[in-house]
């Protein structure tokens, strides 16, 4: 740090010396200004919200009342993975994974069977997930439905 | 002056007593000797908090607590919301440069014995600042909900719970219930954005207000040395000469935070699955590191007595001995100074090499 | 003087408990010796050498061993018996060493009778014998060759396990190294004049992989096409049915594609014909088309109109593939330098399945089949690959951003130093 005293007295610089003076002042001014400028500017576009509020998350619409019949599934996008949504023929609804447990094929419905089938090798699994018969060593993984007016939401299985 | 500046000034003054502030203002005065450069320290600090009020707020625009719901929201904010990766990124780091910030404060402090009469009660409030920032750290540390958060979250709170008698209720307390589920979440959250703040709002302000009071403590040496030649003492102005220097080295603090958040962001991690079993290796932020692996290589009995307790309450008894340190820099019954400088400069040297090897330990 | 107590009482209750605590022993005793049924036999027999020796550690593995039978179950004779003369008596009905033609019978004299099995295991098959007079060893066997395969070749004898557990001969991980101790012995098969490099081949096999190496008890081995008590190669005709077990879209597939019926014409054993029957490599996009691992030029020539859709149905299946690796590529790239793509990575799970569905399709031998797996799974790789642009964009952004904030902030402190110098200097 300088060891300039505060002597209190203002010392009148010289006049040549004007010029330099209001550089630094301009220099120092732009500096700040345009400093502050960056940072304020990502805080600025930081508050407006993006374009997609759904986080992508536990809870995603998976379809609307209106689009499902009884005895027909269809296949939602739940976080990056495929999920399958059923409306059974008594018109109950029950989402569970698309994954097949076997060697992670996407599954569907066959209301022919009104089972859950996996086409690459056969493998079938009931209105609940479990595994019922071909290849598959486990269950498909159970989420929640919870229908809200008309929209039908799916959520995983929230821990006791 | 042009005039609208003028006049804003006039209608200000009519109201306020500016020129008084500006008279009081102008009066404070920074010692400048061959320690200057650690008075910069305490501001850095106060200015690195301020860094994280200001992007925590942020944050708190989008964070959304709930064990279902915040990795996903941290993960929204990386992700989707414009510069969301900078505020996060530099809302972390800085949290650790703050830590760091506050104890080299706090050693410089003691090294240069700030503490002593009449500013003990500076120090007491300092001290609690220091375990303020560390709660702050623990409580946000939780907050991104991922395996690594959750598991020192887990380890961090059995620690405490060893402690007889009051082990347990801190425990629960801590924890809000048995395990970490949302509760858990939710409580720290509560503190780390409403009850932190609100402490730290008011300890703040009287740190700060008794540091006005009393003015900038000269180290006794340098004092010695300047009331033997009285010509040699050297001051400077705070407004503007040292503000203006902190403002430059509030600026480098920028940058730096700036090139650690945009060259190495901070991590999201996995969600945290409390079913699945603890990674290997895991470890608490490295501020908690030391006493960490000093409980770790700690040996189960000492003396008949469970060790991990005995370190327990020992690292007890070294913050009550930091907190009371003024009280205890006395002349009678013998000159304890010394003992203070030697001790703290073993803990010094015994936290940084318990963080190393906390650090490198598998 | 102490009184005594008249001991009449106590004596008689002494007695009571007494008689309780015999009579507890004896039929605890006798319990035991019903579970354990003595079997006199191994108390000589485990102390012979082969061949006449049965260890009791290894008699005690087996299944029949564990329901309670004895050596005599099979053997005939006496096994309450320590006297070798008495236990090993025609009158007892000792049989002595079974002959090989006779114990298929042997067998099915327990394993036929429902009304016995039941008594062990209700759910238990009955007609193995059935089925076996119906296979190939079976047959051989009633004319009377001695070298076929029958029940105890398969499943082991003294050291018989049931098929549930792994150290069986016939549990499936087992089943292929069991029929291969004949089927890949030259010398033994030389009067049937069959090939013996059936398990070779199957070793090959992507089937062998997924049982053996990782463990997936579902995947076929020698039984599943063949059969077990009932073994017959699955005639020529019938390949597709077996396959299509499992298979179900491959075959559905083929049954409406021009190969279906070009293959009956010529007598080619449908999917056997490109893949093979027992070495079932893992298929490869290189299969299909002109080229020089392609099975197609094995029938047709090139520019006939099948070499056209098999290269154009090539070209679709290597398009999509190389889309997916230039996805993978830039956002392993955009990930190593720090950028957040967990999204599109499992995007491209999307892509891949598509890639799967369309390999599937290839089936149909028509390249019209492929398009519409090829053009989903190229519009998911076109947002990934999009995805992993921004994020090297984004990268390179932020680096920029910095490097200017960076330079602002210099300028800033260049400013504040000399304004300080001007301010002190006064």
């Amino acid at each position: 740090m300088s060891s300039a005293p505060d002597t209190g007295a203002a010392v009148r610089s010289a006049p040549a010396n004007l010029p330099r003076r209001r550089f630094v002042n301009i220099l120092l001014g732009t500096g700040l200004l345009a400093s502050a400028a960056s940072f304020l500017y990502p805080i600025l576009r930081y508050l407006v919200p993006p374009k997609l509020p759904d986080l992508g998350g536990d809870a995603v619409l998976a379809a609307r009342l209106s689009e499902m019949k009884p005895n027909t599934a269809k296949t939602f996008r739940f976080g990056t993975r495929p999920g399958l949504l059923v409306e059974t023929a008594a018109g109950e609804y029950r989402a569970m994974s698309a994954t097949c447990t076997h060697l992670g094929c996407t599954v569907q419905y066959r209301p022919d069977l009104r089972e859950i089938w996996c086409a690459c090798h056969n493998g079938m699994y009931d209105l609940n997930g479990r595994n019922i018969s071909g290849p598959p060593p486990r269950p498909l993984e159970a989420f929640e439905v919870q229908v809200r007016g008309d929209e039908i939401f799916v959520r995983r299985k929230q821990e006791a | 002056m042009a005039g609208p500046v003028a006049s804003v000034r006039a209608w200000f003054d009519e109201r306020f007593p500016l020129d008084d502030l500006k008279a009081l203002a102008q009066k404070k005065k920074v010692p400048v000797h061959h320690y200057s450069y650690w008075y910069f320290l305490g501001g850095m600090t106060l200015f690195l908090f301020g860094v994280q009020v200001l992007t925590g707020a942020l944050l708190l625009l989008y964070y959304r607590p709930g064990a279902d719901e915040a990795f996903e929201s941290v993960q929204f904010i990386m992700t989707q919301v414009q510069f969301g990766w900078l505020i996060r990124s530099v809302h972390s780091w800085s949290a650790n440069l703050l830590v760091f910030m506050a104890f080299a404060h706090l050693f410089s402090v003691l090294f240069l014995r700030s503490y002593r009469k009449p500013r003990e009660l500076t120090w007491v409030s300092g001290i609690l600042l220091l375990f303020l920032m560390l709660g702050f750290g623990f409580s946000g540390y939780l907050l991104p909900w991922n395996t690594l958060s959750y598991f020192a979250t887990k380890v961090g709170t059995e620690i405490p719970a060893q402690i007889p008698i009051i082990g347990r209720p801190v425990l629960l307390f801590l924890r809000g219930g048995e395990d970490i589920t949302g509760s858990t979440l939710t409580r720290l959250y509560g503190f780390h954005v409403a009850i932190l703040p609100a402490l730290a709002t008011l300890l703040i302000g009287l740190h700060l207000a008794l540091i006005q009071w009393f003015g900038m403590s000269v180290p006794p040496g340098v004092e010695a040395k300047w009331q033997a030649f009285p010509e040699d003492r050297k001051e400077i102005r705070f407004f503007p000469n040292f503000v203006l220097r902190e403002l430059m080295a509030w600026y480098v603090a920028l940058g730096l935070l700036g090139a650690l958040a945009a060259l190495f962001p901070w991590s999201l991690g996995v969600k945290a699955d409390p079913f699945a079993s603890a990674p290997a290796g895991i470890k608490p932020e490295w501020y908690f590191l030391f006493m960490f692996q000093t409980l770790k290589l700690i040996p189960a009995k000492i003396l008949g007595m469970d060790g991990e307790m005995l370190g327990i309450l020992a690292f007890g008894l070294i913050g009550a001995v930091a907190l009371l340190l003024p009280f205890l820099d006395r002349e009678k019954p013998f000159k304890t100074r010394r003992w203070i400088t030697g001790l703290a400069c073993v803990f010094l040297g015994y936290m940084a090499v318990m963080t190393v090897d906390g650090w490198v330990a598998k | 003087m102490i009184k005594v107590r008249d001991s009449a009482p106590y004596r008689s209750g002494a007695t009571i408990v007494v008689a309780i605590v015999v009579a507890a022993w004896l039929i605890c005793s006798g319990l035991i010796a019903f579970a354990q049924t003595k079997n006199s036999c191994l108390d000589c027999h485990s102390n012979l050498p082969e061949p006449l020796g049965v260890s009791v550690e290894t008699y005690g593995q087996n299944i029949h061993a564990q329901k309670g039978l004895t050596c005599a179950a099979c053997h005939g004779g006496d096994a309450n018996s320590d006297d070798p003369e008495k236990a090993m008596s025609r009158a007892a009905g000792w049989k002595g060493k079974i002959e090989r033609k006779q114990i298929p019978e042997l067998c099915a004299s327990c394993h036929a009778d429902a009304e016995r099995m039941k008594k062990y295991n209700p759910s238990l098959r009955v007609d193995q014998f059935q089925q076996y007079k119906t296979s190939v060893h079976g047959m051989k066997w009633a004319k009377g060759d001695n070298k076929v395969a029958v029940c105890t070749d398969c499943h082991g004898v003294h050291d018989l396990r049931a098929p549930s557990d792994p150290r069986s001969k016939v549990h499936p991980i087992n089943i292929a190294t069991t029929c291969s101790r004949c089927h890949a012995d030259a010398e033994y098969m030389k009067p049937y004049g069959i090939k013996t490099d059936q398990f070779a081949n199957y070793e090959q096999s992507v089937h062998h992989d997924a049982m053996v190496v990782r463990g997936d008890l579902s995947a076929p081995t020698c039984t599943t096409c063949h059969g077990n008590h009932g073994a017959t190669p699955p005639g020529v005709a019938n390949v597709t049915n077996v396959c299509s077990n499992c298979h179900v879209f491959q075959a559905q597939l083929f049954q409406t594609s021009p190969h279906k019926d070009a293959f009956a014409a010529m007598g080619f054993p449908g999917c056997v014909t490109c893949h093979s029957n027992h070495a079932i490599k893992p298929p490869t996009d290189e299969m299909i088309g002109t080229g020089p691992k392609a099975v197609c030029m094995n029938c047709h020539t090139a520019g006939d109109a099948g070499s056209m859709q098999a290269e154009a149905m090539h070209t679709q299946l290597t398009n999509l593939a190389s889309a997916i690796a230039a996805s993978d590529e830039i956002l392993s790239r955009a990930e190593r330098q720090g950028m957040e793509v967990s999204q599109p990575k499992l995007q491209q799970t999307q892509a891949r399945d598509a890639l799967l569905k369309a390999r599937v399709a290839v089936h149909a031998f028509r390249d019209s089949g492929l398009k519409q797996d090829t053009d989903a799974g190229l519009a998911t790789t076109k947002l990934t690959y999009a995805a992993g642009q921004k994020a090297m964009q984004e990268w390179r952004f932020r680096r920029v951003g910095l490097g200017l904030s960076l330079v602002l902030i210099a300028l800033t402190l260049v400013g504040l130093g000399f304004y300080i110098r001007n301010l002190e200097q006064k």
